[in-house]
């Protein structure tokens, strides 16, 4: 089911903002009305803003006491039939993940945004990194398929924190906002569309009334449960134990396959509707440059740096890493002689990229704390070794 | 549960999901009848059935969510309450009362407690104190006495305990009772009153668990334990909180009572 944005959230028109900001202000355009979380740089503006933004919608924000909380409290909401989202930073995002897990668990759309700072730990609480992809995809425990999007500018993380609220509604999952603290911070003109032109995607509701023996997780061809909510009469029981299509906890091994199997399955068989990239001078390229969120605009001048030294340089800007382009990655090996994976951390995508080509992978990164110059990638493009 | 032991039929209850049953808690276990406490209040409560959620977290406490026919979330461990904060925040329409054990409320969750209390939340939590951790096989934890012995103070326990009315009332929470899973009547008269009441309402109700810690601290089964709180019972409303503290041993009032109803803002209330 799609509907437009609610006119009075959305900001229509051009705006000069930093990319938190902009992050708040398309949760509020893609229909988001409950915010729960605990204060984090880089995050911070995010959970200020909604403070102030909510109430004037009728919304709620409640600051919790710590993201362990927040993240329980969004997937409540959820439960309720609204549209709920946190933010955090890499300390906080791994206090979510055990929350994350049973939201994964229990099928429950919301929106986890996660600008990401220099970790392990406490790290660079104000620096950037790109280092929780890894995080993202495997931070709680047992199987699982997240999505995650990594916007590259305030423009983008409007964009895709409604395509992340859409996702969730869609797919039913908590869907991730990977950001990073350069494009959190940086200010840049932000375009609000028109209401009507924002497609919002709604959770399917259960297509019978209560006591008509409706299955809670029970699916069709899409592999997504419609979804009831609390207070509407369908009794639902919601577990993170293992369970069947009633809900209820079953403790055998063919009901855990099945049900591991779906929730992941769900996601892999959508990842072509789902994924987002962009190319770049990828045509007659010989050598790739594959970047995402703030690194990916270094990468773009470096692609073109090495254009004007005669070198045929193209891009893939990862816009989804999760799930992972793995199908655009297999097309360019089949056709380029190299890829060099720019990032701010020390490998975590070059590793995966590697899993899809036998071509030579250059991996150009640090630690964090500074973004990647686009004169490092470009000695990445130059010296890529053979 | 450490001997897990099917119990063949239970009075009919539109309240209970039926094609649950039968439960997985032991002989002699006091759930059973704090949760036919539990159907009764909110069956007799103005609220709609419908418009009733229970949350819990984990632990045989925790699977009391999973037996109620009714919207019901079993969460993680120790996040009952700030899940349900959600859910009330987001719906103020619905009632919502969180029923969980005392390792999940105040080790792994106290924190939540503490912070709903101050909150003042318009939730119930219903905390079933059996002194230790049921689920797990019987550990200590915050609320074990001194001395006792589980399968992790081998030597009896040393740590200090929490006495729970003393902290939720110190806390601020607006309704604060505790009784036995013997005190059928009062427990239900006082569940009945917490879902009429605003704001964050507390009951700790001690419950017999034989296998985790009757046994091996010379009570007894669940009918001993039982007799134990009506021998050492002593109800008084407005006993004084802090000598409220529970030991446990065989000649050691228990105070019982609905200690505290006030008012104080409240957040999430319905309109
Ligand atoms: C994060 C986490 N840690 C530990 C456990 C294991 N665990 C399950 S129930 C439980 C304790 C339950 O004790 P209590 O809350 O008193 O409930 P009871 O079983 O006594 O009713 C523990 C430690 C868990 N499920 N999750
Ligand atoms: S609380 Fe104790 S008696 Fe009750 S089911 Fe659990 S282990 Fe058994
Ligand atoms: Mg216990």
């Amino acid at each position: 089911m799609t509907t437009a944005a609610p006119a009075a959230h959305v900001l229509t028109g051009q705006h000069f903002m930093n990319g938190d900001l902009a992050c708040a202000e398309g949760a509020l355009a893609a229909g988001c009305t409950f915010f729960a979380g605990y204060p984090i740089t880089p995050s911070t503006e995010i959970a200020e803003r909604l403070a102030r933004r909510l109430p004037e919608i009728g919304g709620t924000y409640i600051q919790m006491e710590d993201e362990l909380a927040s993240m329980a409290a969004i997937l409540g909401a959820s439960w309720t039939g609204v549209k709920a989202m946190t933010a955090t930073s890499g300390p906080g995002f791994t206090l979510m993940m055990e929350n994350i897990g049973l939201g994964m668990m229990t099928e429950t759309p919301c929106v986890v945004v996660d600008v990401q700072r220099g970790g392990p730990s406490t790290g660079l609480p104000t620096l950037v990194s790109q280092a929780d992809v890894m995080q993202a995809k495997w931070g709680s425990h047992g199987d699982y398929e997240p999505i995650a999007y990594a916007p590259a500018s305030p423009q983008e993380m409007f964009d895709y924190t409604i395509k992340a609220f859409n996702a969730a509604e869609r797919y039913r999952l908590p869907v991730f906002v990977l950001a990073d603290e350069a494009v959190g911070h940086m200010t840049e003109r932000v375009t609000i569309p028109e209401p009507s032109e924002i497609v919002l995607a709604e959770r399917r509701r259960p297509d019978l009334p209560p006591g008509d023996g409706w299955l809670p997780y029970g699916v069709g061809n899409d592999l997504v449960p419609a979804m009831a909510r609390a207070g509407d009469g369908y009794a639902i029981h919601v577990t993170g134990l293992t369970h069947d299509e009633r809900g209820y906890p079953v403790v055998e091994s063919q009901v855990h396959e099945r049900m591991v199997r779906r929730i992941s399955r769900k996601v892999q068989m959508h990842a072509p509707q789902i994924c987002e990239y962009e190319k770049i001078m990828t045509d007659d390229a010989h050598v790739i440059v594959i970047a995402y969120g703030s690194t990916a605009r270094a990468a773009r001048s470096a692609v073109l740096a090495a254009r004007e030294k005669g070198i045929r340089a193209g891009m893939l800007r990862l816009i989804t890493l999760w799930p992972f382009p793995a199908g655009a990655i297999k097309d360019l090996a089949n056709v380029v002689r190299r890829f060099v994976v720019a990032e701010v951390n020390l490998g975590q995508v070059a590793r995966e990229v590697e899993r899809y080509t036998r071509s030579p992978v250059n991996w150009v990164n640090h630690a964090g704390g500074t973004m990647l110059t686009p004169e490092a990638i470009l000695r990445g493009i130059v010296q890529v070794k053979p | 549960m450490s001997r897990e032991t099917a119990v063949k039929s239970h009075p009919l209850d539109p309240l209970l999901r039926a094609d649950r049953l039968p439960h997985i808690w032991c002989p002699g276990c006091g759930l059973g009848s704090i949760m036919a406490c539990l159907s009764s209040a909110i069956a007799a409560s103005s609220i709609p059935a419908e418009k009733h959620v229970i949350v819990s977290g984990i632990g045989c406490t925790g699977r009391v969510a999973g037996y109620m026919k009714l919207d019901s979330f079993h969460t993680t461990h120790g996040r009952a309450i700030p899940f349900a904060t959600g859910l009330k925040l987001a719906n103020p329409e619905l009632e919502v009362t969180v029923v969980s054990g005392d390792g999940d409320l105040f080790a792994i969750g106290g924190n939540h407690f503490i912070h709903a209390a101050r909150r003042n939340i318009d939730i119930n939590v219903v905390c079933v104190n059996n002194f230790n951790y049921g689920m797990t096989g019987g550990q200590a934890g915050p609320t074990t006495p001194v001395g006792a012995r589980t399968s992790t103070t081998p030597q009896g326990a040393t740590e200090p305990t929490f006495n729970l009315p003393l902290l939720a009332a110190t806390l601020g929470a607006v309704f604060v009772a505790r009784w036995t899973s013997l005190h059928v009547r009062q427990l239900e008269k006082a569940m009945s009153r917490v879902m009429e009441k605003d704001g964050f309402s507390f009951i700790e109700v001690l419950s017999p668990c034989p296998v985790g810690f009757g046994k091996s601290n010379d009570i007894g089964d669940g009918l001993d334990e039982m007799s134990m709180y009506r021998r050492n019972g002593v109800v008084s409303h407005d006993a004084d909180l802090t000598e409220a503290g529970i030991d446990m041993k065989h000649d050691s009032p228990i105070v019982l009572g609905n200690f505290r109803d006030v008012e104080r803002p409240a957040l999430g209330v319905r309109q």
